[in-house]
């Protein structure tokens, strides 16, 4: 068959909402476009653990302490499931990492502002992942089979770390006056970021009808961004904080996907160190494994 | 930086509750099956979703060829007698 036929039936078995496996045949570009998503994707949970872990430490209570490490650490596991996902396209695991690490890939622009209080911790949670959450519920049913179901997984976890966000924010907005005003300093702070995760307007979403026409992508930037508006607004009524006043500046947006946000040396730097840091322990287990093959099989037996 | 060897990939399958199949969850790089076995647990089991876990070399995994899905599955096609609706049984006998 030639490559216009198999084209041609690949976007039939894909308007027939089949799903598409990784030994499947497909399109040369849409392998590319899935493997920049899902590599986005997956830097952007490991890049995404940074600005919460940095509170760990410092949480307020031991419970907070408990709940944020959990979180974190799901976050972690986010990211190994994308890189596996990923991987059935015909990357390896290393090579994505490489590129992050050399500054090549990009990664959700919204782990690039610093969280500065206790009270950050509590808007990433609610609108930071609540905003992931209306971006990745519908790529649980994106054509892509091992995306899809990464996405599942991913989705399941992801509405304890929203609630858990807002349930710091309702601890502060019901405490002192200050923690109120910590509590909208952050919100004040995050609110145009977490608009910004759902990319460009439409009008200049480049990647967009040719990701809608492959399922990856079922709703619009703005289609989305509206509908976390929408629900959004009331639960920051409830907590007596106002949303900010004004419009989205995309010039920021821009700036910070360009590399020239407050923190996106800082975040490069310490996956760099992390990475390197840990070197010698994959060197390490990696030899010790090639030294003791088979011997856990053998031991089991 | 320049390392581009990475852990062997294993495929993880997971029984979630007494009775029912191991099924598979994903994949994850190990050293070794040992370890393979601990990261799917702290990967795939964090909130109690499994019992038991199998992990295999993703390299062992032999799989059918999607391209040949149709030429290769096509004998069951025609065998409607092997389903049970294909019987007519009059209304009158019961328990059949
Ligand atoms: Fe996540
Ligand atoms: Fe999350």
């Amino acid at each position: 068959m030639d490559t216009a036929a198999l084209e041609e039936r690949f976007q039939a078995r894909i308007d027939a909402d089949e799903r598409i496996e990784p030994k499947d045949w497909m399109p040369d570009g849409y392998r590319r476009a899935l493997i920049r998503q899902m590599a986005q994707h997956a830097h952007s949970e490991i890049v995404g653990m940074l600005p919460e872990g940095n509170w760990i430490t410092r949480a307020p209570t031991l419970k907070r302490k408990a709940i944020l490490m959990a979180k974190v650490q799901d976050e972690g596991g986010h990211g190994a499931y994308l890189y596996g996902a990923t991987e059935t396209l015909g990357v390896t695991r290393a090579a994505l990492i490489e590129e992050l690490l050399a500054g090549s890939a990009k990664y959700s622009s919204i782990f690039n502002y610093p969280t500065p209080t206790w009270a950050d911790i509590g808007a990433i949670g609610w609108l930071v992942d609540g905003a992931a959450i209306m971006n990745q519920i519908p790529l649980c049913r994106c054509s892509y089979g091992p995306y899809a179901r990464a996405m599942v997984r991913i989705c399941k976890e992801e509405s304890f770390h929203q609630r858990q966000g807002y349930d710091i924010m309702l601890a502060l907005a019901r405490g002192t006056e200050a923690q109120r005003r910590m509590a909208q300093g952050a919100l004040d702070r995050w609110w145009w970021p977490a608009l910004m995760m759902f990319g460009p307007p439409d009008a200049e979403s480049k990647h967009s009808a040719q990701s809608m026409r492959w399922k990856v992508k079922r709703f619009t930037n703005d289609e989305l961004r509206e509908r976390f508006i929408e629900f959004t607004v009331p639960q920051a009524e409830y907590l007596g904080l106002s949303i900010p006043q004004g419009t989205i500046d995309w010039n920021e947006f821009h700036e910070v996907l360009r590399g020239n946000g407050p923190c996106n040396r800082e975040r490069l730097e310490a996956r760099r160190r992390a990475h390197q840091n840990g070197g010698w322990v994959r060197e390490a287990a990696l030899a010790y494994a090639e030294k003791h093959r088979s011997g856990y099989r053998e031991a089991v037996q | 930086m320049t390392e581009s060897r990475d852990w062997p990939l294993y495929e993880v399958f997971i029984r979630a509750r007494g009775g029912l199949d191991h099924k598979h969850v994903g994949s994850l790089h190990a050293v070794d099956a040992r370890m393979a076995i601990e990261h799917a647990r702290d990967l795939y089991t964090r909130r109690q979703e499994g019992i038991s876990i199998w992990v295999v070399r993703s390299e062992e995994i032999v799989a059918s060829d999607p391209a040949d899905a149709d030429a290769f599955f096509e004998p069951a096609r025609d065998k409607v007698y092997r389903h049970p609706t294909f019987y007519d049984i009059p209304d009158e006998v019961k328990t059949l």
